[in-house]
């Protein structure tokens, strides 16, 4: 606590102070502890890897919407990936496909969006000076970088990166004789996985003990603003299923390098029938899915979190239904456990264990409904403010509705059979997952962008940024249900030799040039991003008038965030518009005996509570005050 | 397309240009006046809201309607009727939820955007309202669920005894088929005995494969059940007959089976469309390499009575291929001369050359 406060003083009297206790460029920006910024740290990374991914869309999206374009343009970037006739190389669009689907998943709305959230908001937000395990964190942050390094790298070698398909299924992956990808490209997936799953549970580790040790005096969990809960719940669900993925992929090199076989069995592969005898590709996919369905999940309650803050914020209104959200994020959070094999409906499973699947994958519809409905009525007689935080948030609650309900289709195994891997789960999850995760991310960004950086993003280029973003997203996934009602197979390099999927030419085409359009709005959202990071507009303390405990601190807070004592909480976050009150908020800080004027009639005999909270928190402080001297 | 390279690169421009332009309004207006909600920016991002509900939503029914024929795959098994219903049976359903949901939360937008003298209600619980729309989708999903199951249960019920069964290999980047032949049993397989002819790995040792052919395509007869036993021999594969409604994985080293009733002839469907050119078409949907996008064959349904000519017509697959009668043991011989319908005088003569 010491060094904490010391560090705030360094903030404040910048150039009169002791060199001692001045932070080097290395410790302060680099191999920094402070969560504040390795928040930043995993928001940069993570931009820099949707913009590789979303260009590699952009890339095989040419591909499938202008099948006869000349690539030759490509070939100083891609090299030998265009072929000389200026056409795309089909081993090098599944590497694209593949890719993409890796980047998004976990570098960008995994790493991207917990890694920078749970970071910047767990301590602000339930008053802590800092993650539990500072140093935990800093590894954290290292080990995603590392694993980046390996990924990227994986780019560059002759036989290409892993291609096939995110769900790396053996025996594709695990034989180097199926695809150039599956050689050194999917060993360096590996690894770099191995180390993304490092990094995931450390961080995740950390926002736990954070979150149930270093609440404020007054946070209790019923106080918790959602987006703690969402990102507790996410990181309880982290640590569960990762190290799944993690034995899975041990068991996969165990195969590739060291002759097992755990996933073989009666292969003939490349004029050779290979000895391997006895094992099951489906164990995989039962292991990967179990991972890989609470990690949907661990995308989009983040995201969920984020939204509700900002929705309440924003409508002026506190979130409705406070205690049906939590409980349907747990609902969520348990059930993401036990609906994994609906992945596999159609793998040979046992059809009973399939009904099983289906009946547990549909019942998750009901808290998904819940947290809808919750997300419009708080909208209702409210007076909404549309900053562009609020604008994404609204746009991810469309997008919730319209991927969600795709999702009662696929999860009826009856329906599946026909569905399964075609463009309808393409479109399916991206919205639900991708597009509303993403646009959870980019709410989360220009709401607390003035927390991060003491500065404001442009307001209007946000606004133009969300309508394009947002258009363009229903028409590249919109018309794609059709597609996939037609049945088109995914990880398709071109349809042409099918007359089953031989229409919709135009359409694929339409779909190409929105997906362009969308990217290219995202240049306007970076633009305003680094630009407003050193020449935007100075922030307010609190520009969005909002509750939570961050915006209590300095426009800049330093190490340890509170330069004095940390604020104590007195109410849950949502007191938005409260009847009485001579302002439309009330932050969670301000006790029940200073606004008499609004308060309810059980709040009232709180108000005795709070004063014997305020001498016992006395004699906590002189606890502390002696282990200080200490 | 380099039309469309010039139309990208202009857009990009604008984009560009449009940027350069807010720099210079940014830099001017730096730290002068701050946003507030009762800009006039507010109340079109509210009017935007409602503009994007009422186009978008007229853009969707359109689309819906001007590509329905494109997305309406033809059905031509019991079971895919039975699953298109219960799709649009959903769509219903979903669509309905859609629509409400959608339309409150922009209309909700719109009406409730910020106004100076309005205050927001501070309205944060209603336990009636909250049991209602949790009883709600309970109850429809409860629906769905039991409708599903049924439809399930019936399509992966054990295939009927009198069955047709087709064997269908995937391997990288075909689909290969074999068919019982007149004794109506697949002979046994051992994926060590793979080569390039015999690509099955067929056991020559069983007298079940002696009349197994292998034919270029796949033949099935109208209203009778079929059982397909599918099976890959490198990576994983998926079966996928589009208009069968027929889907399932062919997993190296776990056999993996489907069965359903094609109810229309390849030439019943070719007079509905109106396309003469029509064929069910056999795909795969499992991601497999570099050539998963062709791994195509072609599946013609007859009347009962053509197939049954179809099938004697096949010459077997050992007749093709009589150099393996030497795999066959010696007691065997003669009934593999019989059941693959060898002409006994060549047999000898290629004997004589092994």
């Amino acid at each position: 606590m010491e060094t904490a406060e010391l560090n705030v003083a360094e903030d404040q009297q910048h150039d009169a102070h002791d060199e001692h206790h001045e932070q080097g460029f290395v410790s302060k920006y680099i191999f920094s502890t402070d969560h504040k910024t390795i928040a930043k740290q995993f928001l940069l990374t993570g931009i820099f890897w949707a913009v590789i991914g979303g260009l590699m869309s952009l890339v095989f999206r040419l591909q499938l919407g202008f099948p006869d374009m000349n690539l030759g343009w490509l070939q100083p970037i891609l090299g030998g990936w265009i072929t000389t006739t200026g056409q795309l190389d089909t081993n090098f669009y599944l590497a694209l496909v593949t890719m993409h689907g890796t980047i998004m998943v976990f570098f960008v709305l995994t790493a991207g969006l917990s890694g920078t959230f749970s970071n910047f908001l767990i301590p602000l937000q339930i008053g802590a000076r800092d993650m539990a395990s500072g140093f935990m964190n800093m590894l954290s942050y290292w080990f995603f970088f590392a694993s980046s390094v390996v990924m990227f790298v994986s780019f560059f070698i002759s036989t290409g990166p892993a291609s096939g398909g995110w769900v790396i299924y053996p025996p594709l992956s695990a034989l180097p004789q199926a695809m150039p990808g599956s050689g050194l490209g999917m060993t360096l997936w590996l690894i770099s996985m191995a180390l993304f799953i490092v990094s995931t549970l450390l961080g995740g580790i950390n926002y736990i003990t954070t979150v149930i040790n270093m609440r404020t005096d007054g946070m209790s969990f019923a106080r918790l603003p959602l987006t703690i809960w969402a990102f507790f719940i996410t990181a309880v669900i982290g640590l569960l299923s990762f190290p799944v993925l993690l034995s899975a992929a041990l068991l996969l090199i165990l195969d590739r390098s060291f002759g097992t076989s755990f996933y073989l069995s009666e292969i003939y592969i490349g004029g050779e029938a290979l000895p391997n005898m006895g094992g099951s590709p489906i164990l995989f996919q039962h292991l990967f899915w179990f991972l890989g369905h609470p990690e949907v999940y661990i995308v989009l309650l983040p995201s969920l979190g984020i939204t509700s803050e900002i929705i309440s914020t924003n409508s002026r209104k506190p979130i409705f239904g406070y205690k049906a959200m939590v409980g349907s994020m747990l609902g969520i959070g348990f059930l993401s456990f036990i609906v994994w094999a609906h992945h596999m409906f159609v793998t040979g499973m046992n059809p009973f264990l399939g009904s099983i699947f289906m009946l547990l994958t549909l019942i998750i519809a009901v808290p998904s409904a819940i947290k809808v409905f919750n997300y419009i009525t708080t909208l209702w007689r409210g007076n909404i403010v549309f900053t562009p935080a609020m604008l994404f948030s609204i746009g991810l609650v469309s997008f919730f509705i319209a991927g969600g309900l795709t999702g009662i289709f696929l999860g009826n195994s009856a329906l599946d059979i026909q569905l399964h891997d075609t463009y309808f789960v393409v479109a399916h999850f991206h919205l639900v997952m991708g597009s509303a995760a993403f646009f959870g991310l980019l709410a989360g960004v220009y709401h607390w962008f003035p927390k991060m950086f003491g500065r404001m993003m442009d307001a209007k280029l946000g606004y133009v940024h969300f309508w394009i973003t947002f258009i363009g997203i229903y028409l590249i996934f919109f018309p794609m249900h059709y597609i996939g009602i037609a049945g088109f197979p995914r990880r398709y390099y071109s349809w042409t030799n099918f007359d089953a999927f031989s229409t919709f030419a135009d359409l694929n085409a339409f779909i190409s040039i929105a997906a362009i359009m969308t990217f290219a709005a995202q240049l306007i959202f970076l633009f305003n991003f680094f630009w407003s990071m050193f020449r935007g507009r100075k922030a307010e303390a609190n520009p969005w008038k909002s509750n939570t405990l961050e915006w209590t601190t300095p426009i800049n807070p330093g190490h340890g965030n509170w330069p004095g004592d940390i604020p104590k909480v007195y109410r849950w976050p949502y007191d938005y518009s409260k009847p009485g009150a001579p302002d439309d908020y009330i932050p969670q800080h301000i006790p029940y005996s200073e606004t008499p004027e609004s308060n309810l009639p059980h709040e009232n005999e709180l108000i005795d509570l709070e004063v014997k909270q305020e001498d016992e928190a006395i004699v906590i402080n002189s606890g502390e005050d002696a282990e200080n001297k200490e | 397309m380099n039309n469309l390279l010039i139309g990208i690169g202009i857009v990009l421009l604008a984009l560009v240009i449009g940027m350069l332009y807010k720099v210079s309004t940014m830099m001017s207006v730096v730290s002068k006046k701050k946003e507030n909600p009762e800009s006039t920016s507010n109340d079109v991002n509210g009017i935007l809201m409602l503009s994007f509900l009422i186009i978008g939503g007229i853009m969707a029914w359109v689309s819906a309607y001007v590509y329905f024929d494109d997305y309406s795959l033809p059905v031509a098994s019991d079971h895919g009727v039975i699953t298109d219903q219960l799709f649009w049976v959903t769509m219903v359903i979903t669509g309905l939820a859609f629509i409400i949901t959608q339309i409150l939360l922009f209309y909700f937008s719109f009406r409730y955007r910020y106004k100076k003298e309005s205050k927001a209600s501070f309205y944060h619980d209603n336990s009636k309202l909250e049991l209602i729309w949790t009883l709600v989708p309970a109850v429809v999903m409860t629906i769905l669920v039991l409708y599903g199951l049924n439809v399930w249960n019936n399509i992966t019920d054990t295939a009927p005894a009198e069955s047709e069964v087709v064997e269908i290999m995937g391997m990288q980047f075909a689909w290969k088929v074999r068919y019982p032949g007149s004794d109506d049993q697949l002979g046994t397989y051992d994926y060590r005995k793979i080569d390039a002819s015999n690509m099955f790995g067929m056991d020559l040792t069983d007298k079940n494969s002696f009349d197994d052919f292998t034919p270029r395509e796949i033949h099935l007869p109208k209203g009778q059940p079929v059982l397909f036993k599918i099976r890959a021999r490198d990576v994983l594969h998926s079966v996928y007959a589009p208009h069968f409604r027929l889907k399932m994985d062919a997993v190296p080293g776990m056999p993996t089976k489907f069965w359903f009733v094609p109810n229309k002839t390849t030439a019943e469907v070719r007079a509905e469309t109106g396309n003469n050119d029509f064929n069910f078409e056999l795909a795969c949907t499992e991601i497999c390499g570099s050539g998963h996008f062709t791994m195509k064959m072609l599946i013609v349904v007859d009347e009962p009575e053509e197939y049954e000519k179809w099938k004697k017509e096949q010459k077997t697959w050992l007749s093709n291929n009589p150099e393996y009668l030497t795999q066959v043991p010696e007691d065997l011989r003669e009934l593999a001369l019989l059941s693959s319908g060898i002409d006994p005088e060549a047999a000898k003569v290629s004997e004589a050359t092994f």
